[in-house]
C-alpha cells in the first residue's frame, strides 16, 4: 500500500481518463472544432491580419467566449456519465478520499484543455515571424488563459455532479459561465449601474471572469486575478466534492 | 487459491486460530428515501466460511443493504463493522477489507480487462508494482484467460461479470458482497460463476444477493430471505426446506414483496 492512498487515487483517475478521452473521439471532435472556431474569429471577426499589429489581443480576446462553450461539453461527461452507467458506485466503494476522485477528473479535464490551447502555439511562431511581439505578455495571457479555461472546468465538473443527463449539465454550465464571464460586459454593468448604482456595478464587475482576464491578456500579471481564477477553481471542486458525497447519504 | 504474498492482520490472526472480531456485524440498519423505508432494522453476522444468500422480492431491500456494507450508502440508523470497523464512520478502512461487485456490474467498455483492473488496483492505492501482481492473481483466479486484452464492450455477458469478480477480488479482501453475480448469465456462465463463488467462500466470507432459488442451494451455507426490509428468515437452505418443502414454497409463504403488498 501507498503511503498517500490519496494521492495515488488521484493519480490513477486522472490517467484512467485522460485516456479516456483520447480513445473516444468526443476529445478530438471538440479540440477541432475549438480550434477551428478559435481560428474563425481570430482571422474573419478579429481581423488578426487587417490590424497591422504583431500581437495576439485579436486572439485571446475570443478566449471566454470560445471558452464557456467549448470547455463545458469537455467537462459535462466528467460526472454525469458515471452516474448513468452506474460506474459511480464501483469508484465510491474503492478506498479513496472523494476530493482525490474530483481533482484527478479535474486535471484530467484541464490537461484536454491545456492541449487544445497549446495547439493554437503556431499562431504565436507566426506573429514572431511577422514582426517582433512582447513574447513575455503572450506567454503571460496563455497562462492567464489557461487558469481561466481551469475555471471554465471547475464550473462544468460541479455542474455535472449535480445530474445524470450530461446535456443539462452543459446548459447549466454555460448559463453560470455567461453570467460569471459577462458580469463585467458595459450592458450587463450598464443595466446594474441603473438597477444598484455606479458604484456597486463596479464591485459587481469585479468578479467577473473577463475583468480579470482583461488585466492579464495586457500581459500584466495580476495577483489578484490569480488568487480569483484559483479561488473560483477550489470553490467549484469543493461544490464537486460535497455534491458527490451527497450520494451517500441517499 | 493464491494469496497475497503479506498476509494481512486479519489473516494472520486467523491462522493463529484466533479472531478477534467477526468478518462482518450488521447491526439495526435503516435506509429510507423519503417516506419509504428501504430497509427497515437489518441486522445479522458472518464468518469466515460461510456464504449468505440474500433472497427476497425486488425492491425487499437486498441491494440497499449491501450499499451500506460497501460504504456506498450511508444507514440513516444502526451499524455496519467490518472486522469491527465502522463503514460509515472509518468508510476508507473498511472498504479496505471488502470487495463488491455492484449490481448490474458497471464496467468501463472502453477499457480492456487488464487496463480497467489495473485502474481499480491503483485507485486502491496500490503501487505500479503491486497492482501488476493484484491484477495477475486475480485474473487468473476468475478465470479471464485470453480476454485480458481485448475492450470490455467487446467480451461476453459471462466474461464481463468475471471482470467485474476480478475487480472486487483484488486486493485479496476477506468479506465479498456480490450483488446478482449470475442475474442475466447463461446456464454455462452461471455455473462457472458459482464455481467460482464457491471457491473463493472457502477461505472468506462472501454475501450473494440473488433471485434463483437453485442458486442458493447449490452454493450458499445460509439463507437470508429478506421482505420489505426487513430479514423474515435466516437459517440454512436446509432448514428453510424442511419447513416448507421447497425453497420455492418457503420464499412465496415468507415474503409479499410488491405484489401482495
Amino acid at each position: 500500500m501507498n503511503k498517500r492512498p490519496g494521492l495515488a487515487s488521484m493519480a490513477a483517475i486522472y490517467r484512467r481518463e485522460v485516456l479516456s478521452y483520447l480513445t473516444t473521439p468526443t476529445a478530438y471532435v471538440f479540440v477541432a472544432v475549438f480550434l477551428f472556431a478559435i481560428g474563425l474569429f481570430t482571422f474573419q471577426i478579429g481581423g488578426f491580419f487587417e490590424s497591422r499589429r504583431a500581437d495576439l489581443t485579436a486572439f485571446f480576446s475570443f478566449h471566454p467566449w470560445i471558452f464557456m462553450v467549448f470547455l463545458p461539453a469537455v467537462a459535462m461527461r466528467l460526472w454525469a456519465e458515471e452516474t448513468r452507467s452506474g460506474a459511480l458506485e464501483l469508484l465510491l466503494t474503492l478506498p479513496s478520499p472523494t476530493w482525490a476522485l474530483v481533482l484527478g477528473k479535474f486535471l484530467a479535464a484541464w490537461t484536454i484543455a491545456g492541449v487544445a490551447l497549446m495547439l493554437t502555439m503556431p499562431l504565436w511562431v507566426t506573429v514572431n515571424v511577422l514582426g517582433s511581439p512582447d513574447n513575455a505578455a503572450i506567454f503571460t495571457a496563455y497562462l492567464a488563459s489557461l487558469l481561466m479555461a481551469g475555471a471554465y472546468i471547475a464550473i462544468g465538473s460541479a455542474m455535472s455532479a449535480l445530474t445524470p443527463a450530461q446535456v443539462v449539465a452543459f446548459v447549466l454550465s454555460v448559463m453560470i459561465s455567461f453570467l460569471l464571464t459577462a458580469l463585467g460586459l458595459p450592458l450587463v454593468l450598464d443595466f446594474f449601474s441603473d438597477l444598484i448604482g455606479g458604484g456597486m456595478a463596479a464591485g459587481v464587475a469585479r468578479f467577473s471572469i473577463l475583468h480579470h482576464f482583461d488585466a492579464a491578456q495586457r500581459g500584466v500579471v495580476e495577483f489578484r486575478s490569480v488568487f480569483y481564477f484559483l479561488t473560483l477553481i477550489a470553490l467549484c471542486l469543493g461544490f464537486t466534492t460535497l455534491s458527490v458525497d451527497a450520494r451517500r447519504g441517499g | 487459491m493464491a494469496f497475497s504474498p503479506e498476509p494481512t492482520y486479519e489473516r494472520r490472526s486467523l491462522s493463529n486460530g484466533v479472531c478477534f472480531h467477526m468478518l462482518l456485524q450488521v447491526d439495526g440498519v435503516r435506509k429510507t428515501f423519503g417516506r419509504r423505508a428501504a430497509v427497515d432494522g437489518i441486522g445479522f453476522s458472518l464468518d469466515v466460511g460461510e456464504i449468505v444468500g440474500f433472497l427476497g422480492p425486488n425492491g425487499a431491500g437486498k441491494t440497499t443493504t449491501m450499499r451500506m456494507i460497501a460504504g456506498y450508502l450511508e444507514p440513516d440508523e444502526g451499524v455496519a463493522k467490518i472486522f469491527n470497523i465502522d463503514v460509515a464512520r472509518e468508510r476508507r478502512r473498511a472498504q479496505e477489507r471488502g470487495g463488491y461487485l455492484p449490481e448490474g456490474n458497471p464496467l468501463y467498455g472502453e477499457m480492456t480487462p487488464w487496463t480497467f483492473l489495473r485502474f481499480v488496483a491503483e485507485t486502491r492505492g496500490m503501487s505500479r508494482e503491486a497492482a501488476r501482481h493484484a491484477v495477475r492473481r486475480a485474473a487468473q483466479d476468475a478465470r479471464l484467460g485470453e480476454t485480458i486484452d481485448q475492450p470490455i464492450e467487446t467480451l461476453s455477458k459471462g466474461f464481463r461479470r468475471r471482470v467485474g469478480l476480478a475487480a472486487a477480488l483484488l486486493h485479496d479482501p476477506m468479506l465479498l458482497i456480490l450483488d446478482e453475480p449470475t442475474d442475466g448469465l447463461d446456464p454455462n456462465q452461471r455455473h462457472a460463476v458459482r464455481e467460482l463463488i464457491k471457491r473463493l467462500g472457502e477461505e472468506r466470507g462472501l454475501i450473494i444477493s440473488t433471485h434463483s432459488l437453485e442458486e442458493v442451494e447449490a452454493v450458499c451455507t445460509r439463507a437470508i430471505v429478506i421482505d420489505r426490509g426487513r430479514i423474515v428468515a435466516d437459517k440454512t437452505p436446509d432448514a428453510l426446506r424442511d419447513e416448507h418443502g421447497t425453497l420455492e414454497r418457503a420464499f412465496t409463504a415468507l415474503t409479499r414483496g410488491e405484489e401482495r403488498a
